[in-house]
């Protein structure tokens, strides 16, 4: 039997020790935000976080997640206001949306351990977190607004809805 | 009327609430079905546009021209509320494009909607009802723009009539504002909901009644203000796509498929595989049919508890696969034969002038091959869909760009009556193409049939994606110029060799159809007397589909680095020379230049515009400061292309390391694609056609050998990262005519940017890059 914390919920396991976090919580909980991308941690879209640190879902099975806390999308802030959410609506990053769920999950960590990051730290802790539609430029714009630091390339179109 | 209301009120009845997604119209269907007051502008039939429909006649352009054409009738479209909701009901998929958020904001618009109140529901596969839904070809607002204009204005009649009636009044003297109707000389006011009731008991007015409100009257349309209606729920992981689908008990599934295109299982050993805990079920598909058409390939399905034992279970299949006729395949002696097939002359597409004439007596000639590769489409979310076969009746939910499509061929696969079977559009975790293809959609029902009435969720791994897609064609085009003693060309000849599309719908058949020869190669408009494009034979030895611009990829990379290759040998700046060759502003009939299809558009509505194209390219070129002075191992280069009746312009700069790594360091992307209903998301769709672009032009290749796909996942299979990329500037033409017709989006900003760089890599180095992707063949 595995116990962990997803979103701050005691939980507990006993099927297979080897199964990937991502399918646990997207079968088993429906915590569907963690997304399915690639299934080998090369595109970021099943990025959580496992004791406050960005991990690849898809590749950390659950048992070493035994006694910790996992957050994902869902569990990231109460309101759906985490910073990096509302920067993300503010500059409408998304196109498809898929792997924005890891991208933010993935940016959110970036923040905690660099709450200033440059160019090349961003470049750096996201080249990780792949995006078919090519919404780079903003998530780049994002980041820079969710650490407060504002983005001369921040597009002119803000709001959820406006 | 809903087709398989019985089936759907079973349905949804046994499907818990908290199951169902906000995004899926069966949120709305079931408040429809479950006779819930709310919905008083309901559902009826589309007579009216039916009607309509029928009065017109051949040729069919647009939307016209779409198999089940369009329909604007408001009870289709528009429903209403008590408390004044506004639920749009959009027939198109999203896939990234942001066309509920566009669909939404155009019939609040006309509607005079007050934003805060619109919400979108996604309308399930139903072309008769909705009109067509193959999102696919860019043209969501092209066709649909002005309906769905008609239909938000109609319905703003029907509530100033309700509300004329209940006061008594002229119509003409009640206004509609914002969610308010207003009689003005006696001071009366109502909100919306306070009259749908009655308005929906009116008869749609005729259409010639209804009028749409002048551009300078928009609240949303051509405003780019409004964020995407999905951006809660995306943000917050509420969000439901494909994957995302759950039903209660539902099993989950995977396809371990023959590894060549018309392979079947020769024989398959499951003991090991039954072996793994929660595996429930494992069967054969049959498959090896060529051509695929939208039809599974066939294989071995295992149905687990979980996703992570379907995968378990088939890692544990031991299968003996007979590799039919396509055993053979290698992209490498493939390329060989492309090569030798456009040495020779091919079947004639257009012939202008007198080109091997005026070849003979040119000053020069100068001849160049250029190669792209297959690419697979690979959207963040791959081919997935939710099932569920139940007493002679199926309802399945899949993030599809073609649920009309998906619906015929689960009704074909279960041989299953046309109004048992339903389709429900989940938001699209990005298309390209691939998902125009529904074949996933049918092995989740094949899965949910064999598992006797349990709903199933299968699941493409990546793997799968990048193994059995149907794949760009793979091509080789070969240019030949005679040029003057000023270096331009008198002659031009190009021959264009690449499998078809048409394989997977037809046996063999060796050259490319007349939507493919419209992609960018018949139709460039270029200002020549003597000009003879050639069609060689090309056979196709793996599914060839829809990617993203599709023809227009190596169609517009041979054109423009040619025309970059010409500029060099006349000794001439390279945007001046093209722009030369388009030469001067004027207007040609896409049919006097061989291209017969247009994009489906009528060529008189949408004749070639060169101003236009040269207005983009000025435009980069200006952008991006075109002619500067720059660093050592730096180089601009630039293209122009014309595709989905919108024109677009690249141009770029690179940085070529001296280890010959290219690194694109800024890009200037410009569209001319008529009024731009949303700005805001034509700026996006620019800013993600770059770096898909920039994917095919540096990294992204799929290669064959053994008939079997050599690539696995995103590493083998390249696209472009964060740290790859670049600056975007997106320059958008302003358009303020919106009774204009209106050019594509979605993909016409791809074509241009392979060209853009190749060329920009020649300036800054002095090598031509013939073969996409560019990789690293400057290291050598």
């Amino acid at each position: 039997m595995i116990k962990l914390t997803v979103n701050g919920a005691e939980r507990s396991f006993d099927g297979d020790p080897d199964m990937p976090l991502l399918w646990y919580l997207r079968d088993e909980l429906g915590l569907t935000g963690t997304k399915f991308g690639c299934g080998a941690a090369l595109c970021g879209a099943c990025t959580i976080h496992l004791g406050g640190t960005a991990v690849r879902g898809c590749v950390t099975p659950i048992s070493a997640a035994e006694g910790q806390a996992v957050v994902t999308i869902e569990g990231l802030s109460p309101d759906g206001n985490h910073p990096v959410q509302v920067a993300w609506r503010d500059l409408n990053v998304s196109q498809c949306g898929y792997c924005q769920c890891g991208q933010m999950m993935q940016a959110a960590s970036l923040l905690m351990d660099t709450p200033k990051p440059t160019e090349a730290q961003i470049d750096e802790a996201m080249s990780g977190n792949l995006c078919r539609c090519g919404t780079y430029p903003r998530i780049r714009a994002a980041i820079h607004q969710a650490a407060g630091q504002g983005s001369a390339a921040a597009p002119a179109n803000k709001g959820e809805r406006l | 009327m809903i087709h398989d209301a019985k089936l759907m009120a079973e349905l949804a009845a046994e499907t818990p609430a908290a199951e169902v997604p906000a995004v899926l119209a069966n949120v709305s269907r079931r408040a429809i079905l479950g006779g819930l007051g709310a919905f008083v502008l309901a559902l009826s039939l589309p007579e009216h546009a039916r009607a309509e429909e029928a009065k017109k006649e051949a040729p069919k352009f647009g939307a016209d021209g779409m198999p089940h054409g369009w329909r604007d009738d408001p009870k289709v479209f528009v429903a209403i509320a008590q408390d004044g909701t506004v639920t749009v009901t959009n027939h198109r998929s999203d896939m990234g494009q942001g066309v509920r958020t566009s669909v939404a904001f155009v019939v609040a618009d006309e509607l005079e909607a007050d934003w805060d109140k619109v919400k979108v529901v996604q309308a399930w596969g139903d072309e008769e009802r909705f009109g067509n839904q193959d999102t696919d070809g860019s043209r969501s607002l092209r066709h649909f723009f002005q309906h769905f204009r008609h239909a938000g204005a109609a319905a703003r009649l029907m509530l100033r009539e309700a509300a004329a009636k209940q006061w008594g009044v002229p119509v003409a003297e009640v206004t509609a504002q914002n969610h308010v109707l207003t009689h003005a000389k006696s001071k009366r006011q109502l909100g919306y909901g306070e009259v749908a009731a009655a308005a929906a008991e009116l008869p749609v007015p005729a259409r010639e009644s209804v009028k749409l409100k002048p551009a300078s009257d928009f609240r949303y349309i051509g405003k780019g203000k409004i964020g995407l209606i999905d951006n809660r729920d995306i943000t917050t992981g509420k969000a439901i796509y494909g994957l995302d689908t759950r039903l209660d008990g539902m099993l989950y599934a995977l396809v371990a498929r023959p590894p060549v295109y018309g392979g079947k299982v020769a024989s398959f050993d499951d003991t090991e595989a039954k072996k793994v805990p929660g595996v429930v079920k494992i069967f054969k598909i049959d498959g090896g049919q060529i051509p695929s058409e939208f039809m599974p390939l066939g294989g071995v399905a295992v149905v687990a508890k979980n996703t992570w034992a379907a995968m378990k279970g088939r890692d544990a299949l031991k299968i003996t696969w007979d590799d039919g006729p396509n055993a053979q395949y290698d992209t490498d002696a493939f390329r060989q034969e492309l090569e030798k097939a456009v040495r020779a002359p091919g079947k004639v597409v257009r012939n202008q002038g007198d080109v091997d004439g005026a070849m003979a007596k040119a000053k020069k000639r100068v001849t160049a091959e250029y190669f792209v590769p297959h690419l697979v489409q690979a959207p963040m979310e791959p081919p997935a869909a939710v099932a569920w076969v139940k007493d002679g009746a199926c309802e399945a939910w899949a993030c599809t760009q073609g649920p009309q499509a998906a619906h015929d061929r689960l009704v074909k696969a279960l041989k299953l009556p046309a109004d048992k079977v339903k389709v429900n559009v989940t938001l699209l975790g990005g298309g390209f193409g691939r998902k125009s293809k529904p074949d996933y959609v049918v092995e989740a029902a094949l899965c949910s049939q064999a598992v006797g009435g349990v709903p199933v969720k299968l699941t493409w791994t990546r793997e799968d994606d990048i193994h059995h897609g149907y794949y760009h064609t793979i091509s080789v085009e070969r240019l030949e110029a005679g040029l003057d003693e000023k270096g331009m060309p008198v002659a031009w000849l190009h021959r264009s060799a690449a499998p078809t599309i048409g394989s997977i719908f037809a046996p063999d058949p060796k050259h490319e159809l007349p939507f493919e020869l419209g992609m960018g190669l018949v139709n460039t408009p270029f200002n020549l007397p003597n000009i003879r494009l050639e069609n060689p034979e090309a056979a196709a030895h793996v599914r060839i589909g829809w990617f993203r611009s599709v023809s227009n990829i190596p169609h517009a990379f041979a054109i423009q680095s040619f025309v970059a290759e010409l500029a060099h040998e006349a000794g001439r700046d390279p945007k001046d020379y093209l722009l030369d060759l388009i030469g001067p502003a004027r207007t040609i009939d896409p049919t006097s230049i061989g291209d017969v299809w247009n994009h489906g558009e009528d060529p008189k509505l949408y004749p070639i515009d060169t101003g236009r194209l040269r207005r983009v390219i000025e435009t980069t070129a200006n952008g991006i400061g075109w002619g500067r002075k720059l660093a050592k191992g730096r180089g601009l280069g630039i293209a122009g292309h014309y595709s989905f009746v919108t024109y677009t312009s690249v141009a770029a700069e690179v940085e070529v390391s001296d280890k010959g790594q290219v690194s694109v360091k800024k890009v200037h992307i410009a569209i001319d694609c008529g009024p731009q209903v949303n700005p805001e998301r034509v700026r996006s769709q620019m800013e993600g056609a770059v770096v898909m672009g920039m994917g095919l032009a540096l990294t992204s290749e799929i290669t064959f050998k053994d008939g079997r796909a050599q690539q696995n996942n995103f590493d083998g299979y390249e696209i472009i990262r964060i740290d790859a990329s670049p600056e975007v500037v997106v320059h958008l033409l302003p358009n303020p005519d919106y009774n204009a017709p209106l050019g594509g989006v979605g993909e016409p900003g791809v074509p241009p940017v392979a060209p853009a760089i190749a060329n920009a890599v020649f300036a800054a180095t002095g090598r031509r890059v013939r073969q996409l992707p560019i990789r690293d063949q400057l290291s050598a």
